[in-house]
């Protein structure tokens, strides 16, 4: 990596370069740390939301028959779990990571179109509000599950055109984002932080900035055909006018498959980042890792058909889209075995982050193989839309992307805040996480073998036990995330007392630019361009 | 990579933040509009005067920033790219609909007249659909005139070789005329700049008015609709989408005539003009397609 010698000239003219007074700083704000706050602040809200209604799946679940809710408000819990979780959690979370480190790792004074920055947030929390509202509205919030297919989506009721709206909104919001931060890293980094000496992190964000900015319009476009064939006498999605509702499914996923990789490609990166501290070694095959990730992006934009085998394709297209869809597996191993490779012999310790990276590690390759059984075309007729696949996405998203973005907070809250959090609450979220969380989604597995479809709120007796035991490790891990919350609060409120040191973790800051920073950083990190001195390579 | 001197990093921005008001005020109208409320049109207005606000305010703050010379090279490049990557994104989104009419003419289309696993969907639901382009689909679908969804309707596709065939000529004539502006800049002909500005919106405007009249031509005499089936759909889809496209790139081409005649813009240093160029070209490139898929073939 690269040390930095900055430059932290406090003797300029400083009428307005500090934050502004009250809580008006956080309305009209430009600063990267302030935004990348919010984005932070306003996904933990919303994991918390989409997670309250995860509790009230599990809970009507817990038993067969109808216990606490309607189906077709079970349908919208369904439904708003998943659009909350992915739109105002997940990729939320990682835009405000990138937000705080981008600059901080490349040297750079701030994000390259600050102005635009501030307006993709406030975008998002009107994008969230409109599909918020949706749940108190005649005929209910959206039901027909977080894909929206047509005809059953149009049967919606007042939330219809507010749903479509707000994916409107929350698309502008991520091509806001991503072009800015496709800017600041091709535009604003530090001299002599060449592309290959980037953190992954930033290297990823990169791929996913592109990812984000092709793919969000598709889904803008598909959504606004919904809108007008409900409307306006379109009959895009209708057989009876020549349309076809398969052709919203192709389009759906053309944006859906890459998306998935949107939350994932990040976390990706953020593993790579952490794996090397806690091993004391440089991140093994750092240039395999580029191109792996560019090779996967590239992948996700011709493989969407895997989640359509059962439409009744044409055999042909059945055959590409398998074996398109298996050939991911081969960036996606050579990742692991880098990560692998990063650990071992490594002089390793096991702080908070490095067990979630771990656990990462592990359980994300186990979503990865069930991947791969389902990419086998005849078997997925099997687990199409069972809850095997409830279990597949959410290991790849709840002990991957979740259990990252834990491993991030731990790993940067100490830099951002200048406190260090409790260790010993920390690692007692991990355990009670890790175990909870395979409790959980494991039993999900046989579920969907065994033939329990997917966006039901009862079914036949003979699922009841897996079920009841899922439920019991839903409510545990739902539980276990106040521990996260109340670390994230207490650190900042001065964690142990104790004061960490610019570099936070031993030797951090052979890895990264961040950790050559005073812990808080200043508002404003560079205000002339730093040095960077090249050391050593990652 | 530029770093030439110090960083310029703006702050406390206000408009960004009216900016998102007003957009989803406007949505929110146009959402309980749909829905039959009253309130609906209200809301809409109000969303559109904040945005309109907003447009004025936020334009002014940057051109003012712009010539008193506070964007370094750097700043300059963060721009560009911001305003390439926002092309894609709109590339992509004319690209969703282009392959809707890819999809429904080449395959959805035929399938329901019985080609490939098709043959019992066409036996059994509609024996008699006759899986032609352009087609309003087996129910033969249409608008009456109290827009209400009728069966059985006739249409006549609409035809290259007339309106059409014009605005070609003049989208294609508007492109040379924004380049010759272009050229009128960079040798410091001022009066070239504005005359070519002023043929390129007023070109533009000229395209609007006659896409209108196809519409109304449409709408009228040929039973052509936004509900005449999927011919319809993404005749009017693809061909409104990018009529909204022309008239957002000619606002954007009359703000940067006014400044013009306001004296901005230098040969080496005019970011909004080359944006609104390069929106005006896609725009072009975006018709061209349409003339081919949407018209010609």
């Amino acid at each position: 990596m690269s040390a930095v010698v900055a430059e932290h000239d406090d003797h300029h003219d400083d009428h307005d370069h500090g934050p502004a007074k009250g809580l008006l700083r956080w309305v009209i704000t430009t600063n990267h740390k302030d935004i990348g706050t919010l984005y932070l602040v306003f996904s933990l809200a919303m994991f918390f939301v989409g997670g309250g209604m995860a509790m009230i799946i599990r809970a009507e679940l817990f038993e067969p028959g109808l216990q606490f809710v309607q189906p077709q408000f079970f349908n919208s819990m369904t439904t708003m779990h998943a659009l909350v979780m992915v739109f105002g959690a997940v990729m939320p979370a990682f835009v405000g990571l990138a937000n705080w480190m981008i600059p901080m790792m490349i040297g750079a004074p701030d994000m390259a179109l600050p102005r635009m920055n501030n307006m993709s947030f406030w975008l998002l929390v009107a994008g969230v509000s409109l599909l918020a509202s949706t749940l108190f509205m005649e005929g209910g919030a959206p039901a027909g599950g977080w894909t929206m297919y047509p005809p059953l989506m149009l049967q919606t009721g007042k939330a219809l055109p507010f749903a479509i709206f707000a994916v409107h909104l929350l698309g502008l919001s991520s091509i806001m984002g991503a072009i800015n931060i496709i800017a600041t890293i091709f535009n604003m980094r530090a001299p002599g932080m060449t592309l290959m000496k980037m953190p992954l992190f930033v290297w990823t964000w990169l791929i996913t900035g592109f990812l984000l900015i092709a793919i969000m319009p598709v889904f803008a476009g598909a959504v606004t055909m919904l809108l007008t064939d409900k409307y306006f006498g379109t009959s895009f999605f209708d057989a009876a006018g020549g349309g076809d509702p398969v052709l919203y499914q192709h389009i759906f996923w053309f944006f859906g498959h890459p998306e998935v990789y949107v939350m994932i490609l990040p976390t990706f990166g953020v593993a790579s980042t952490i794996i090397p501290v806690f091993a004391r070694k440089p991140l093994f095959g750092y240039s395999s890792m580029v191109y792996a990730t560019a090779s996967i992006a590239f992948l996700s934009f011709v493989v969407w058909a895997h989640h359509m085998f059962t439409v009744g394709m044409p055999i042909a297209g059945e055959l590409y889209f398998m074996y398109a869809t298996m050939l991911i597996a081969i960036p996606t191993g050579v990742k692991v075995f880098n990560w692998t490779a990063t650990m071992w012999k490594g002089s390793m310790t096991f702080e908070t982050p490095m067990l979630f990276s771990i656990a990462f590690v592990v359980l994300f390759t186990m979503g990865g193989f069930t991947g791969l059984m389902m990419s086998i075309a005849p078997s997925d007729f099997q687990y199409h839309d069972t809850y095997f696949i409830v279990a597949h996405f959410h290991y790849t998203l709840v002990p991957a992307s979740i259990f990252i973005l834990m491993a991030a907070g731990y790993y940067w809250l100490p830099k951002w805040t200048g406190h260090m959090y409790n260790e010993k609450i920390g690692q007692l979220h991990f355990w009670l996480s890790a175990v909870s969380v395979n409790i959980l989604f494991f039993p999900q597995h046989f579920l969907g073998l065994a033939g329990m479809p997917r966006r039901i709120p009862d079914y036949a007796v003979q699922f009841a036990d897996w079920n009841m035991i899922s439920s019991i490790g839903g409510f545990i891990f739902g539980a276990s995330q106040l521990l996260f919350l109340y670390i994230v609060i207490d650190t900042i409120r001065g964690g142990t007392g104790e004061k960490v040191t610019d570099e936070v973790w031993e030797d951090a800051h052979k890895h990264g630019l961040e950790w050559t920073l005073p812990s808080p950083p200043p508002y404003h990190t560079f205000t002339t361009p730093p040095t960077v001195i090249p050391t050593e390579h990652i | 990579m530029s770093t030439s001197g110090a960083y310029y990093v703006p702050h406390k921005a206000t408009w960004p933040v009216l900016a998102t008001a007003g957009l989803v005020t406007m949505l929110a109208g146009f959402a309980n509009y749909l829905n039959g409320s009253s309130i609906g049109p209200t809301m809409m207005v109000a969303g559109l005067v904040i945005f309109i606000v907003m447009l004025a305010g936020w334009f002014t703050l940057q051109a003012g920033e712009s010539e008193s010379g506070m964007y370094n090279t750097q700043v300059g490049i963060s721009y560009r790219m911001g305003m390439m990557w926002f092309i894609f994104s709109e590339i992509m989104f004319f690209a969703v609909f282009f392959g809707t009419l890819w999809y429904t003419r080449n395959l959805s289309v035929p399938w329901l007249g019985g080609e490939g696993t098709g043959a019992a969907t066409k036996e059994l639901l509609w024996p008699s659909f006759d899986a032609a382009w352009p087609t309003n689909g087996p129910k033969a679908l249409g608008l009456d005139h109290s827009g209400a969804r009728t069966t059985g309707a006739e249409f006549e596709p609409m035809g290259a070789w007339g309106l059409p065939f014009l605005n070609t000529l003049i989208l294609l004539s508007s492109g040379v005329t924004v380049t010759w502006a272009h050229h009128g800049l960079l040798a410091k002909n001022r009066d070239q700049l504005i005359k070519g500005l002023i043929a390129t919106v007023a070109l533009g405007f000229l395209f609007v008015t006659f896409q209108a009249f196809e519409y109304h031509e449409a709408y009228t005499e040929m039973g052509l609709t936004l509900g005449s089936g999927i011919y319809g759909s993404t005749f009017f889809m693809l061909t409104g989408f990018h009529g909204a496209h022309v008239c957002i790139g000619a606002i954007i081409l009359s703000v940067v005539l006014f400044r013009s005649w306001k004296g901005h813009f230098k040969p080496e240093n005019h970011f909004a003009f080359e944006a609104a160029a390069w929106y005006w070209h896609f725009v072009d490139v975006v018709w061209l397609g349409l003339f081919i898929f949407v018209y010609l073939m």
